[in-house]
């Protein structure tokens, strides 16, 4: 097994950012069960360069993300791999929360009476992240929301799944390149529950193995043996 | 669904024929109707759409599929902003279906679909990147290129969550047009794209016309 190098949590409604430097994984856990983490990368050498879900989903011909896939910057290039998911679907079309879309379904985001069980939302999150970083609205992209998935029929119209993802469920996250993680753990957009759904993670960072020949992300598809290898371009040029 | 316009080409206030690689970018007013013309068929119209007071308020794919519950656009579609207001809507449609899932082509993102030795190649986003510079007024950068709609481009999900890329549903002098909520720029990059069967490998011009 990869080396621990340390483990923390984030209750519900909660956000944290974090540099998971080359050749790191992040193994995070669903404690409780219908946890959602909402997610977004950034290049901490040039936030220009950002997730990108169209370019994640059309290159890899796939409208859910799972075990095998890659998470692409509009660079051309792979973030992180997905190598282990329970949960066989994470969502990244359906987006995140706002102030009014939490009023209008679970009410108010107030501090004033509820301190650190206020109602959060997924947007305010991102944005309090990602200024940390210089950064701001213009800067948020289509996101992740792990542990989530939503679906469609076959006219195209969304469903969100619910009891998708069960207590005790991991998800591992491989690092291919210096990443910006930008998280929160606030309610999925689509999430039909009656009270706000306040559902906390654990996460471990370690040290990755080495990218074997035969690794599931890099001969999952064509398209990502040339991502990888952009990606290798990138990193051995950077100074990593 | 398909619904034909009751506008009439004669009365436009405003039109413009947009050559494959090229770019338009110019602000609708609200209350304008925008209709964009698939001239030749099977082509791609990449868009992204500004409020004109506030760019960072933009259009946004999630928000859009997510609050009319289907990924498809078409008549009746309200184009929604980041911040949740809804910004144009589709009025008619004479195509069926665009798609707003797979985003614009870049000479990176070439490389990777395509061949590592495909990053020479015109692209959408070497587009709008040359709009956003060229045109300073609006104050935009790279920060500013998100995900956009593809006017006439046909990508359905498949019943195991893959995305297939099908031949288009579009043809020549087809039409989808939207009635503008707000005053919007409206960013175009008519794709040039030479590596995909969708377009028969030969991207062609798209028609703009605008009605008071």
């Amino acid at each position: 097994m990869a080396e621990l190098l340390y483990e923390d949590a984030l209750p519900g409604g909660s956000h944290w950012s974090m540099v998971m430097p080359a050749g790191s994984l992040l193994k995070i856990t669903d404690v409780e069960g219908g946890a959602n983490v909402g997610m977004l990368f950034y290049n901490p050498r040039n936030l220009l360069e950002r997730y990108n879900a169209p370019d994640t989903l059309k290159c890899q011909h796939t409208f859910k993300l799972t075990t095998g896939h890659c998470l692409y910057s509009d660079m051309g290039r792979i973030f992180c791999s997905v190598i282990q998911d329970d949960t066989g679907w994470i969502d990244t079309v359906a987006g995140t929360t706002n102030k009014a879309k939490i009023a209008a379904r679970w009410g108010d985001r107030d501090y004033q009476h509820e301190r650190n069980l206020w109602k959060q939302n997924g947007y305010d999150s991102f944005l309090v992240e990602v200024a940390k970083y210089g950064l701001g609205a213009r800067d948020l992209a289509a996101n992740l929301n792990l542990f989530s998935k939503v679906f469609t029929d076959d006219e195209g119209n969304l469903q969100f799944a619910e009891g998708h993802s069960q207590a005790g469920n991991t998800i591992t996250l491989r690092f291919e390149m210096e990443t910006l993680v930008v998280f929160n753990t606030c309610p999925h957009p689509m999430n039909p529950a009656a009270d706000y759904p306040r559902k906390p993670i654990q996460y471990g960072v370690y040290k990755a193995d080495p990218v074997a020949a035969d690794d599931i992300c890099r001969m999952s598809r064509p398209e990502n043996g040339r991502g990888f290898e952009n990606t290798r371009r990138y990193v051995c040029c950077a100074g990593h | 669904m398909i619904k034909e316009s009751l506008l009439n080409p004669v009365d436009v206030a405003y039109r413009e024929t947009v050559r494959a690689g090229d770019y338009w970018m110019k602000v609708v007013k609200a209350g304008q109707t925008i209709r964009i013309v698939d001239s030749e068929g099977n082509q791609a119209a990449d868009t992204l759409f500004y409020s004109a007071a506030n760019p960072a308020e933009r259009y946004s794919a999630v928000d859009t599929i997510r609050e009319q519950g289907n990924v498809y656009l078409t008549t009746g579609s309200v184009l929604m902003t980041n911040e949740g207001h809804p910004m144009l809507e589709i009025v008619a449609d004479t195509c069926g279906r665009h798609d707003t899932l797979g985003g614009a082509c870049a000479t990176e993102s070439n490389q990777v679909r395509y061949d590592l030795g495909k990053k020479h190649m015109h692209a959408c986003r070497d587009s709008w990147l040359l709009a956003v510079t060229e045109n300073p007024e609006f104050g935009m950068s790279k920060r500013d290129i998100t995900h956009n709609i593809n006017f006439f481009m046909n990508v359905p999900i498949t019943a195991d969550g893959g995305l297939s890329f099908a031949d288009g549903i579009s043809a020549p002098g087809k039409y989808v047009e939207l009635k503008a909520l707000m005053d919007v720029i409206v960013l175009i990059s008519n794709c040039p794209q030479l590596n995909n069967p969708c377009n028969a490998y030969n991207p062609t011009p798209v028609d703009v016309l605008v009605w008071n």
